[in-house]
């Protein structure tokens, strides 16, 4: 790969200096006529270039869809995640329309209607109708998807319901940490005053709320079909939890609580099967500049059945009992 | 600067130039300290290209290490050296500073200052019939608050713990405290220097073209007979002025922050084994005022690259540009707009899911003033007499990128939508292609244009074809793949993707993307060539080469204090009196009176 770089390079830079001296040459015999005229040859010769990048735009685009389209994110893996995939296919069917319509006007006219010596412009300053046209038909596309937008954003952004699992996110330079609320579904209290190499959230000891809470590293595993309500905080920067395979993504920023709930509807093990690969995982990763580490910022995610989450978290040990062991050492 | 030459150079500078001047002035004043309008014109453009050329090699090494990471590239070692580029492999931290430098200078230097310093400069006073800028002196503390502001930029490259390296935009906390990285010690310090000063340039620049063109205009050059150019430079100025001081008081808080233990932006933070004592503060409001003036900013790169194109377009198109009106209709309208969509950066920032339907809606309703500026350009070329000047090639290629990566907004905008490609390759694609290569195209359009103002000569032709061909291609090669890779889920400002077997499969749009960054920096060449060699050797440029309307045309080609030798010339129609039907010539320029009868403004 290297040494094809190299040699692409090489071609080109040779390429370069020779057309660059070639010209010096040509400018040098030109000297005497001392012109850079446009000439109706050179306007019908780049009149072909442009109709040659209109075709280079659109073979470009029919390559790429072919080539990377399959590439793309698998299916939505949460209810809401759907709805914007679809949001997402609705606005672009509008974009590819308006993409292909425009730039097949602007290339077309600009090949059409190259400058010919004998020809002249038409005078045409201005047309009410024309530009009450293109006001009021992007105005009422725009209001088309503004309205599809804000009713999936607002169903997006509805509170959580009361009985969805509560999971802390929990971030700092460079890895997640999640906490379960437990069986009485409530975080217990945290202070970043606390913070200690054993306790890395700064969790208060004694809270009452605090002891069932479960903290875990390295994974997050979600029950398939139950809504969950994730608390994002962060330790030092911001850092963004991105979960690519569920459309959901948001900040985590220290001095405050954000939140996002999603339910997923795929289990790791269906999606493997869907897609063929049977190292597929899901993922958390960091989408917010946050230091060197970055790019290798990730935890990764299970979703299971509820009856395999429920014995994968009674394996765990919960906050209080883990620091009355930790104390009897 | 080197005040102290003076004796030594004095006596060349008065023998080699005193056949164009009747009063022989020092060559201090006249090249370096000048308060001439056309010579800074002239300084901002020599140095926005010293700083794009940077700013461009930046990108090559970093798209280097993403396109084969890991690989050792000599050239990395041969300009990082020992300390990031060993054996040849980039070091993750100056990965993060290339990529904030690069975005930073692109952005500030080039696109704005570059941009708008250069053409501001060189056309309010000729466009609308001045001497020159209302003051010349500001004017001159202008350009060279931003030369130091430049240099301080990239001279953060020369100090032990590099450049700030956050990302152009520096969200604190990551940016205010000096353990979260190398790159927010001194570097950092540095950053917000250099950006105070550039602010202090680009106010005491938008204070003078916004007095300039309201005071300064010449007789019977009513605000409706104004060039669109000058529309496009005056409603920049205004929101340049109205936001760059946010992004002062932004860059304050957040000086006081690092250094004096305030907590504006800081809240219950751990970092390097200790709990800091700061709270209360947010690192949103950081954002807030951040965006503020970031969102105008984008306006203030994509207007003046507009308004050279209107210009261009109808020139060369020899017909009037179409809606005139409507065209100033929109340039206000996207300015007015520009103030109140800031938000849609911070969807996913916690905010109020109502604030974000809001930003929702005002955000969308950019797109209609922007379709309507795309199909006026394009009604423009129809029945047009296209003359294919390098400069009009690149103005079209503008109208193609502005509409291509106009259109990706939409799904940005909408928060549903944003909540999946935020921060993702798909936004990088997206901002590039509707600012970054749009502005560029505009500016290289203007470059090509008014060539032969800037330096009496004219610019090679078939270089200029070659140059636009591969550039417009490599542009659309390096960011049209990008949007698949934000599809993907591919996050930006990552040094390596190979931790994440998901994105395995995409190993080869990152190596064609570098290809296409590779071509493109070579195709730019030509344009270095032909910009430096038609200085000295391009063929002597007659006084109106394209057939213009417009006034800076009436100027005699050489550079002469107060532009015209006699009496500043009348104004008696529009600009945009191209092929008019009754007059022989296909362009009426604008000290041409009105005939009997005829109508102005397009009337006929």
């Amino acid at each position: 790969m290297i040494k094809f770089l190299v040699y692409v390079a090489i071609i080109l830079a040779v390429l370069a200096v020779g057309y660059l001296v070639r010209v010096f040459e040509l400018a040098q015999s030109l000297k005497g006529k001392r012109s850079e005229e446009i000439t109706e040859k050179d306007n019908h010769n780049m009149a072909r270039v442009m109709l040659g990048l209109l075709i280079f735009l659109f073979g470009f685009t029919i390559w790429q869809l072919k080539e990377y389209g399959g590439k793309l994110l698998p299916e939505a893996a949460s209810i809401h995640g759907v709805e914007t995939d679809k949001l997402l296919d609705f606005n672009f069917a509008i974009i590819w329309i308006v993409f292909v319509l425009t730039q097949t006007l602007l290339f077309w006219f600009a090949y059409k209607y190259y400058g010919r010596n004998n020809n002249r412009a038409s005078y045409f300053p201005h047309s009410n109708k024309l530009e009450m046209i293109w006001t009021v038909i992007p105005a009422i596309v725009l209001a088309v998807i503004i309205i599809f937008g804000l009713k999936t954003w607002n169903k997006i952004t509805e509170p959580a319901a009361a009985e969805s699992t509560i999971v802390q996110i929990y971030s700092k330079q460079f890895d997640w940490t999640a906490r379960y609320a437990g069986k009485d579904n409530v975080l217990g209290e945290s202070n970043y005053k606390l913070i200690t190499a054993s306790n890395e959230l700064g969790m208060v000891a004694d809270n009452k709320q605090g002891q069932d809470d479960i903290i875990v590293k390295n994974e997050l595993h979600l029950p398939v079909n139950k809504e969950v309500e994730f608390k994002f905080n962060s330790r030092d920067v911001i850092h963004s939890a991105y979960f690519p395979h569920f459309r959901a993504q948001m900040n985590c920023v220290p001095g405050m609580t954000t939140m996002f709930h999603f339910t997923p509807t795929i289990t790791t093990a269906e999606m493997r099967a869907k897609t063929g690969n049977d190292k597929f995982d899901y993922i958390l990763l960091c989408n917010k500049i946050c230091g060197n580490s970055h790019y290798n910022m990730q935890m990764t995610i299970i979703v299971e059945t509820e009856a395999e989450y429920n014995k994968w978290l009674s394996e765990k040990k919960p906050f209080g009992a883990a620091a009355a062991t930790a104390e009897a050492k | 600067m080197s005040m102290e030459n003076h004796g030594h150079h004095n006596h060349e500078g008065h023998h080699a130039h005193h056949d164009e001047h009747h009063h022989e002035e020092h060559w201090v004043t006249k090249y370096v300290f000048s308060m001439d309008h056309k010579v800074i014109s002239r300084q901002f453009l020599i140095t926005a290209v010293i700083m794009a050329v940077l700013a461009m090699i930046m990108s090559i090494l970093f798209r280097l290490q993403l396109a084969w990471p890991g690989e050792k590239f000599a050239i990395i070692n041969w300009m990082l050296g020992d300390k990031w580029g060993k054996d040849g492999i980039l070091d993750p931290g100056m990965y993060m500073a290339l990529v904030t430098i690069h975005g930073t200078v692109m952005v500030f230097m080039v696109l704005t200052g570059g941009l708008s310093g250069t053409f501001s400069n060189l056309l309010i006073p000729y466009q609308i019939g001045a001497r020159d800028m209302a003051s010349g002196f500001l004017n001159m503390l202008s350009y060279w608050f931003f030369f130091l502001s430049s240099v301080i930029m990239v001279s953060a490259f020369l100090i032990e713990t590099g450049p700030a390296s956050g990302g152009w935009t520096v969200y604190p906390p990551l940016s205010a405290l000096p353990q979260a990285m190398e790159g927010s010690k001194l570097g950092m310090t540095l950053w917000l220097v250099s950006m105070s000063l550039f602010i202090v340039s680009s106010l005491l620049g938008g204070l003078n073209y916004i007095v300039t063109i309201l005071n300064l205009r010449t007789k019977g050059m009513s605000m409706t007979r104004l060039p669109l150019t000058i529309w496009a430079f005056f409603v920049t100025a205004i929101l340049g002025v109205l936001s760059f001081p946010v992004l002062l008081s932004a860059a304050l808080l957040l000086i006081f922050d690092r250094s004096f233990g305030t907590s504006f932006y800081l809240s219950d933070i751990y970092i390097g084994g200790q709990a800091l004592e700061q709270t209360g503060g947010s690192p949103i409001l950081y954002q807030h005022l951040f965006w503020f003036l970031g969102h105008p900013e984008v306006y203030i790169i994509i207007l003046p690259a507009l308004g050279l194109t209107s210009e261009i377009i109808s020139v060369n198109a020899r017909k009037p540009i179409f809606g005139y009106r409507a065209m100033i209709g929109s340039i206000m309208a996207i300015g007015f707009l520009s103030f109140i969509v800031w938000g849609h950066h911070m969807y996913i920032t916690g905010m109020n899911p109502f604030l974000g339907s809001v930003f929702v809606f005002t955000t969308l309703l950019i797109a209609i003033p922007s379709a309507v500026k795309a199909f006026n350009y394009i009604t423009t070329l129809w029945k047009g007499n296209i003359r294919y000047t390098p400069a009009m090639l690149f103005a079209i290629g503008l109208v193609s990128t502005f509409i291509s990566g106009g259109l990706t907004g939409i799904i940005l905008a909408d928060s549903a939508l944003d909540i999946q490609v935020h921060d993702t390759y798909f936004v990088v694609a997206h901002f590039h292609i509707v600012m970054g290569v749009s502005a560029i195209f505009g500016m290289l359009a203007g470059v090509y244009h008014w060539y032969p103002k800037l330096f009496l000569r004219q610019m090679n032709k078939k270089l200029g074809y070659i140059h636009f061909t591969l550039t417009f291609i490599s542009a659309y090669g390096v960011f049209y793949p990008m949007h698949f890779l934000g599809l993907a889920g591919v996050p930006r400002r990552y040094y390596d993707n190979t931790a994440f077997p998901m994105f395995d499969n995409l190993v080869d749009v990152n190596v064609l993307i570098t290809l296409f960054a590779i071509l493109g920096a070579l195709a730019q060449v030509f344009f270095l060539f032909n910009f430096f060699y038609s200085m000295f050797r391009g063929p002597k440029s007659e006084q109106n080469p394209w057939g213009s309307n417009t006034l800076e045309w009436t100027t005699p080609m050489a550079n002469i204090h107060g532009n015209w030798p006699g009496p500043l010339p009348e104004v008696h129609r529009w600009p945009y009196d191209y092929s008019k039907p009754g007059v022989e010539a296909d362009y009426i320029m604008q000290t041409v009176p009105l005939a009997e009868g005829e109508l102005d403004g397009g009337g006929h």
